[in-house]
């Protein structure tokens, strides 16, 4: 029956906070190792040495079209089988890191695609290094045009820290589950789940939809998003 | 190499029934996603207001919270509300209504691509709202809908595998009841991987290519 | 309610106009694109609209059309306003479905053509009579046959528009707006948007239907040659108000105004 209690409401409160912290601390360092190791399968597929682009063009594929879930599985579990023993944390952060790296790669992949042809023409014509074209020339005519993309991403990583929870991360959802199984009452701690998610994801959303509207308008694109 | 081959033999059915049993979540949750989009999405350009807001609620929190969070809260807490669903139903359910929201996204955009010529010239033959919709504004629209829709339903069908943790035995869930009981953790999962891969790759992407082109012949851009 | 006895429920006396706008202003925030405009068009006379881009010529036709709303004055079709209803006591804002109404005396092409690509060239022109008018589906089809047959392009009816040139999408898009069988056509610079070498297809049956048929027509153009061979009169527009018009020989040979004259020659030096 519906019969919200409040006052456990307010004791359970504290605790699923923490775990949100915990929540926010996996989504952050995910991202990050997205951030790196994305940019690398990037710049992988663009050496002229052909097996590492297609070994990594298919890597980052298979990546992309299976579950996240089954890959938390797969990383955890599979250390163990040849010995190598992974926390639960050090397996999620590599499981979900390695994910978002794929999704990450192609938002770099796409912002370096749509710097102009000329641009790298006129790089070889100086007799520009490669390391210097990129970091002097490309990436940085390239990061206007990823940065929308990859904000997406930063508020879809936070919205899938909930399946670490299946190989026993302490995060928000986890620690609700645990709190239902306790005190076997599941509504107050998953609905407050949902409320703290919708309370951090919306505005993240809108902020950077925002940023996103700043970026285009300070290179003198049109706004992508009216008041709608 | 052997092992495996040993190993595929003995599981192989069991990831065939998970398979099949993905496939059907897919297909039903793919259902019940399209009906929620183009819903959610033309609410979200009505012009009557308070239907407006209601789309954009709906789009705004089941695209803001997580999907497991929303199957869980449809399993476990709906039921405290009088309405229990079995654990299939309440899988493709919660599938249908949060990828449908992202559909609704989708809907709209291809709607408000179509030229504005159209809608001048379907109003100039004297066409009113709705039969300017349904005959000439939504099937053009349609065709430029269907590449992200393709992207969507990969999608859905990677999201399927989160209906395990309710327990429906899906590839996701024989997978990880193989793996508990073989501890071969690498064959187990790393099947289930692989057959996702083939279900992504050769079936939906191809399929939805396909539709393009059928769509393209019929509305005639090709 | 508008301030109803200035503008009369419905035009009486002699000899109505067939399109009368009476005093219709229409404002952009600070810009003002049709200011006070008076204009009289007769029945089955054929108007060319010249003028500058930003004068205000589209939206003449824009706005007997319905596509925009006036924000002063009153738009009158054969005598009964269209852009506001008749209720007792003075003119209210027309509804939508007034709108529609009134529509069906009117017919439109437009620069883009704006053919429904999904639909082939005989279905485009048999949906306006089939989903608005109600006829029969080979009733429409006839008709539509009928018409495509005058425009030259009876051997195109089950192309899809993207096959087509621009003049032949043209055609069909006369065709289409013809079909509904309207009293009034408007031409909203039909040709701007076509290659040289077919503008002549468009501007043939152009004077075809005005040689054979009983039509009001109004047409913005920057052909000016065919315009002056063609018009029963012709106004030149300048920020939002009639310039001057009259006759094509008074206007092309012999201008008045300073700037009808400034006009005519920046037209003539480009060519």
């Amino acid at each position: 029956m519906f019969d919200w209690k409040w006052d456990f409401t307010i004791q359970i409160l504290p605790r699923l906070l923490e775990a949100t912290l915990n929540t926010l601390m996996a989504a952050g360092f995910g991202y990050l190792i997205a951030l790196v190791v994305g940019l690398f399968f990037a710049l992988a597929q663009r050496t002229p040495f052909r097996l590492l682009t297609v070994m990594v063009r298919e890597f980052v594929e298979m990546i992309r079209s299976t579950p996240l879930i089954l890959q938390i599985f797969f990383v955890f579990y599979v250390g163990p089988q040849f010995g190598v023993r992974l926390s639960p944390w050090t397996a999620g952060m590599t499981a979900i890191g390695l994910h978002y790296a794929a999704y990450l790669s192609e938002v770099y992949r796409a912002g370096l695609d749509s710097v102009p042809k000329g641009q790298w023409e006129a790089c070889i014509a100086l007799n520009l290094s490669v390391p210097r074209t990129y970091f002097k020339i490309i990436i940085p005519q390239a990061i206007p045009n990823i940065i929308p993309g990859l904000g997406n991403y930063l508020v879809g990583i936070f919205k899938d820290s909930p399946m670490l929870s299946v190989i026993g991360v302490t995060e928000l959802f986890h620690v609700a589950t645990a709190i239902g199984a306790e005190t076997y009452r599941f509504l107050e701690p998953y609905t407050l789940v949902g409320a703290i998610f919708l309370a951090i994801s919306l505005p993240a959303a809108m902020s950077i939809r925002r940023f996103e509207d700043w970026v285009r308008a300070s290179l003198g694109m049109k706004k992508l998003y009216t008041k709608d | 190499m052997q092992e495996y081959a040993e190993f595929l033999m003995a599981y192989g059915p069991r990831f065939a029934d998970g398979a099949v049993v993905t496939l059907q979540q897919a297909g039903l949750g793919t259902l019940l996603a399209v009906v929620v989009a183009l819903t959610t999405g033309f609410m979200k350009i009505s012009p009557i207001l308070p239907v407006r807001w209601l789309g954009i609620a709906y789009i705004e929190v089941f695209r803001g919270t997580s999907l497991l969070v929303q199957l869980y809260w449809i399993f476990f807490v709906l039921p405290l509300f009088g309405l229990t669903l079995g654990k299939f139903t309440a899988g493709f359910l919660a599938l249908g209504l949060n990828l449908g929201a992202y559909g609704a996204e989708l809907v709209r955009g291809g709607v408000q691509s179509v030229p504005r010529g159209q809608y001048e010239a379907a109003i100039a033959l004297g066409m009113g709202p709705f039969k300017r919709m349904r005959r000439i504004i939504f099937p053009q629209a349609l065709l430029n809908m269907l590449p992200p829709w393709g992207n969507l339903l990969i999608e859905l069908l990677k999201s399927t595998a989160l209906v395990a943790l309710i327990s429906v035995s899906d590839l996701m869930f024989e997978s990880k009841q193989i793996n508990m009981t073989t501890f071969q953790s690498a064959q187990a999962f790393g099947t289930a991987l692989i057959i996702y891969y083939v279900m992504a790759r050769c079936i939906i992407t191809p399929g939805m290519r396909w539709l393009e082109r059928r769509l393209a012949l019929k509305l005639s851009r090709g | 309610m508008m301030e109803n006895k200035k503008f009369p429920l419905e035009l009486t006396g002699p000899e109505i106009p067939m399109v009368r706008f009476d005093r219709v202003s229409k404002r952009y925030g600070d810009l003002t694109v049709l200011d006070a405009l008076d204009l009289d068009v007769r029945a089955n006379e054929m108007v060319a609209i010249i003028g500058p881009s930003g004068s205000g010529k589209t939206t003449v036709l824009r706005m007997l059309m319905a596509l925009e709303l006036v924000d002063e004055g009153v738009i009158y079709v054969d005598g009964t306003p269209m852009t506001h209803m008749p209720k007792i006591g003075g003119l209210v804002r027309a509804s939508k479905s007034y709108l529609r109404k009134m529509r069906e005396n009117i017919g439109m092409v437009f620069q883009h053509f704006n053919l429904f690509p999904h639909m082939t060239v005989l279905e485009n022109c048999i949906e306006g009579p089939v989903q608005v008018l109600g006829m029969r589906k080979d009733e429409a089809e006839q008709r539509a046959l009928d018409l495509l047959d005058m425009v030259g392009l009876a051997d195109k009816i089950d192309q899809y528009p993207a096959r087509l040139s621009g003049g032949q999408q043209q055609r069909v898009a006369i065709a289409r707006a013809l079909a509904m069988r309207p009293k009034i056509m408007l031409f909203d610079e039909v040709t701007s948007a076509l290659d040289p070498e077919v503008i002549g297809e468009v501007t043939q049956v152009i004077r075809k239907l005005n040689d054979k048929h009983d039509l009001t027509m109004l047409m913005v153009t920057h052909q000016m040659g065919f315009a002056r061979e063609i018009a029963d009169r012709v106004c030149f527009f300048c920020e939002g108000k009639i310039a001057e018009q009259g006759p094509p020989e008074h206007l092309f040979d012999n201008p008045q105004n300073e700037r009808t004259i400034a006009f005519l020659s920046a037209v003539l030096d480009a060519g």
